[in-house]
């Protein structure tokens, strides 16, 4: 199990980091196909099922089918040429060197905190995810549906006034 | 415009009623006549095995006749290369030498006779034109080749052979009229 | 888990695998036969008798031809096309439910690999990936029909896979689980799920349709327009893999929709019979595969009866008569749980 878990995480690291360093954007968007499969794999390893596969047809399947999609019909098979400003160079330094800070500084207090009692292993399960999420969390959920359906009417909103 | 037959039927974008809209009575509709074809006779014909029945008068591969005697009857005359429409036919004559009797029926013969049956269409000209009938179609099959070469065929393809058993009866494909014609023994041609 | 349960299931695993290879293979078979009685005429007859080794035949004629990669093609793109095609189209069988539970010596082996809880999912899991051999493949081939034949498919798959996932979100309010297994355990007897959801079924099964690009729904390489659709550069094995991939996913699917809706291993009357259990157990199997030759044989009949969908058809039929529908049913289904 922690072989699996180094392996996993070891590919990931790498094809993230290909994603970025990769001059191919399709290149780049099948090693962030291998990113997610990756981190599906984690789910699996944490017995996280359900949400290990809906990982994967939501992320894997849809989203960066899209990507691709988007990708092969403008034609970049040529080498887009790197040649930014170096204005853009700073600002994205910059930019991303905020997000990365405000990354840590999120994560610092969640892994100082204690881990809340023993790891269940049944929490990935549907049923339990079902409990939590049309239980507890009934609003916030309910919420973020109607945040989609208005992105949804708001897209065809769009596209029906051309 | 008036329909030629009365199979045409007009066409359009005529609204489609329910049943068609949702196409699946057309399907299943579809699917039943599939069906019934599964269970049908089969219209193939495995051919080297079967064969399917010619036509007495099907015009296929030439055949350069012999008589009873077994003599050669083409006698080079060259009618059948000039009635050929797709000039297929060449040949080269030659005399008949003393002692050859027995091989040829006329004082000269074809030493080489030649058809490309890559450019014969099987039109008939040249066994209506022979005055020997010496040359004649057949209901046998021209295969295929690899070779453009080998589609020329030659006498030891067109001749017909010797052997009794191997000769080749074309009097299927000859009408009465003919038949009641070669009866006259008189005339030189059927000597 | 013992070694014996673990011999077991490797032995389960090789042996779904090839059987998975050999219907694929003998499909490709069928499929001609099929095609040749319909049009009333014999099909391949000889190789074998009645044509029997011509899959064999076949097999050998895609590995002796030249394998050809484009010159200006992505290489390892246009390599590993195929390769996830058919990975990810034989991957599906693991789940699936071949049979009820052995009992030998006591100990009870069960005739599936393995029993996720989220199986029906899984399936979903494994068509969304399966997507990216044709979508690579395509791609890679740096070819317009190629690469119209691949996005062709890539649109056709998404958008068939939503109202496919709600046709079976309307299976599972009934059964309530998304194992199949359970699903399957469900059904027993007459209770087949076609009988509670047939409109569900209907669509399922459309969907099932374009979802392995088969006839009436074979855009993605629609031979009048696009040459040969996204395998058009494929040659010799490679485009053997895709051709393979596609008999594959059509066996899968039958045997899906068999266990979902035509209640999987499941004989009516057989426990009448006062059969042993081990008997019933195998010829639940063998009932299952039966189910499967029928849906298989379905989906050739259909191909050779039904002319192919024009693409806005087919994108008409998908978002605006499918979907809707899909929704409609999901409703029903919903109002009767509630008022039963
Ligand atoms: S059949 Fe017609 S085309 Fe053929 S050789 Fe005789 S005359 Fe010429
Ligand atoms: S086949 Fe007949 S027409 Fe032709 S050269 Fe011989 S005799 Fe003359």
């Amino acid at each position: 199990m922690v072989f699996l878990f180094y392996l996993l995480t070891a590919i990931m690291l790498i094809s993230a980091l290909m994603v970025v360093f990769s001059r191919y954007p399709i290149n780049s968007v099948i090693y962030l196909i291998i990113c997610f499969l990756m981190v599906a794999g984690h789910y699996i390893l944490l017995n996280a099922q359900f949400l290990a596969v809906v990982h994967i047809i939501v992320y894997t399947g849809a989203v960066m089918v899209l990507f691709l999609f988007v990708l092969m019909l403008l034609n970049l098979n040529a080498k887009i040429d790197t040649h930014r400003s170096v204005l853009i160079r700073i600002a994205a330094v910059v930019s991303g060197g905020l997000l990365f800070l405000v990354l840590v500084a999120a994560l610092k207090g969640s892994l100082t905190a204690p881990l809340s009692g023993k790891f269940d292993s049944s929490i990935g399960l549907v049923k339990n995810l079902g409990m939590v999420l049309y239980k507890d969390f009934m609003l916030p959920f309910e919420m973020s549906s109607v945040l989609f359906l208005s992105a949804m009417v708001g897209a065809l909103m769009l596209s029906k006034r051309q | 415009m008036e329909s030629l037959t009365n199979r045409s039927k007009v066409t359009g974008n005529k609204k489609m009623s329910f049943l068609e809209w949702i196409y699946l009575p057309a399907v299943v509709k579809g699917l039943y006549i599939t069906i019934k074809h599964l269970f049908r006779k089969k219209a193939t014909i495995s051919y080297p095995e079967e064969k399917r029945e010619f036509s007495p008068v099907y015009r296929g591969l030439h055949v350069l006749k012999r008589d009873d005697a077994g003599r050669e009857r083409c006698t080079a005359c060259g009618l059948c290369a000039v009635a050929c429409p797709a000039e297929a036919i060449t040949m080269v004559a030659a005399e008949r030498k003393p002692g050859e009797e027995h091989l040829y029926r006329e004082e000269k013969y074809a030493k080489v006779y030649e058809i490309n049956m890559l450019r014969c269409i099987f039109c008939g000209d040249c066994e209506e034109a022979c005055p020997e009938e010496a040359i004649f179609l057949t209901n046998r099959l021209v295969p295929s080749e690899y070779q453009r070469n080998d589609l020329i065929y030659c006498k030891d393809i067109l001749l017909e052979p010797l052997d009794d058993a191997k000769r080749i009866d074309v009097s299927q494909r000859q009408t009465p009229a003919v038949k009641e014609f070669k009866k006259n023994k008189l005339l030189f041609h059927n000597k | 888990m013992e070694a014996n349960d673990l011999i077991f299931k490797i032995i389960l695993l090789f042996l779904v695998f090839i059987i998975t290879l050999l219907v694929a293979m003998y499909s490709t078979y069928a499929e001609r036969k099929v095609a040749a009685f319909i049009q009333d005429r014999i099909g391949p007859n000889r190789a074998g008798t009645f044509g029997l080794l011509q899959p064999l035949a076949d097999g050998v004629k895609m590995f002796m031809k030249e394998d050809i990669i484009p010159l200006h093609a992505n290489k390892a793109l246009f390599v590993m096309g195929p390769s996830i095609a058919m990975t990810t189209a034989c991957l599906t069988g693991v789940i699936i439910p071949w049979g009820g539970e052995l009992n030998i010596g006591g100990k009870i082996y069960s005739l599936q690999i393995t029993d996720l809880n989220i199986g029906v999912l899984y399936i979903f899991a494994m068509v969304a990936i399966g997507v990216y051999g044709i979508m690579l493949g395509g791609w890679a081939s740096n070819n317009k029909y190629a690469l119209l034949g691949s996005v062709r498919a890539a649109s056709q798959m998404i958008s068939y896979e939503l109202a496919m996932a709600l046709a079976i979100t309307a299976l599972i309010l009934k059964t309530g689980t998304l194992s199949l297994r359970d699903i399957v355990a469900q059904q027993q007897g007459w209770h087949w799920n076609i009988f509670y959801q047939p409109l569900g079924f209907l669509i399922f099964l459309v969907c099932a349709f374009a979802e392995t690009n088969r006839a009436p729904f074979d855009m993605p390489e629609c031979e009048s327009e696009l040459i040969g659709g996204y395998h058009t550069e494929y040659s010799s094995m490679r485009l053997g893999f895709y051709l393979f991939a596609e008999y594959i996913n059509m066996f899968i699917s039958s045997a899906v929709l068999a266990t979902l809706y035509f209640g999987g291993y499941h004989m009516p009357f057989i426990s009448h019979l006062g059969l042993s259990a081990n008997t019933v157990v195998m010829l639940g199997t063998l009932f299952f595969f039966i189910k499967i030759f029928l849906l298989i044989f379905f989906f050739m009949w259909v191909r050779w009866t039904i002319p192919r969908f024009r693409y806005d058809q087919l994108m008409k039929l998908g978002w605006k008569g499918l979907l809707p529908l899909a929704f409609i049913n999901i409703f029903i289904t919903g109002l009767v749980m509630i008022l039963l």
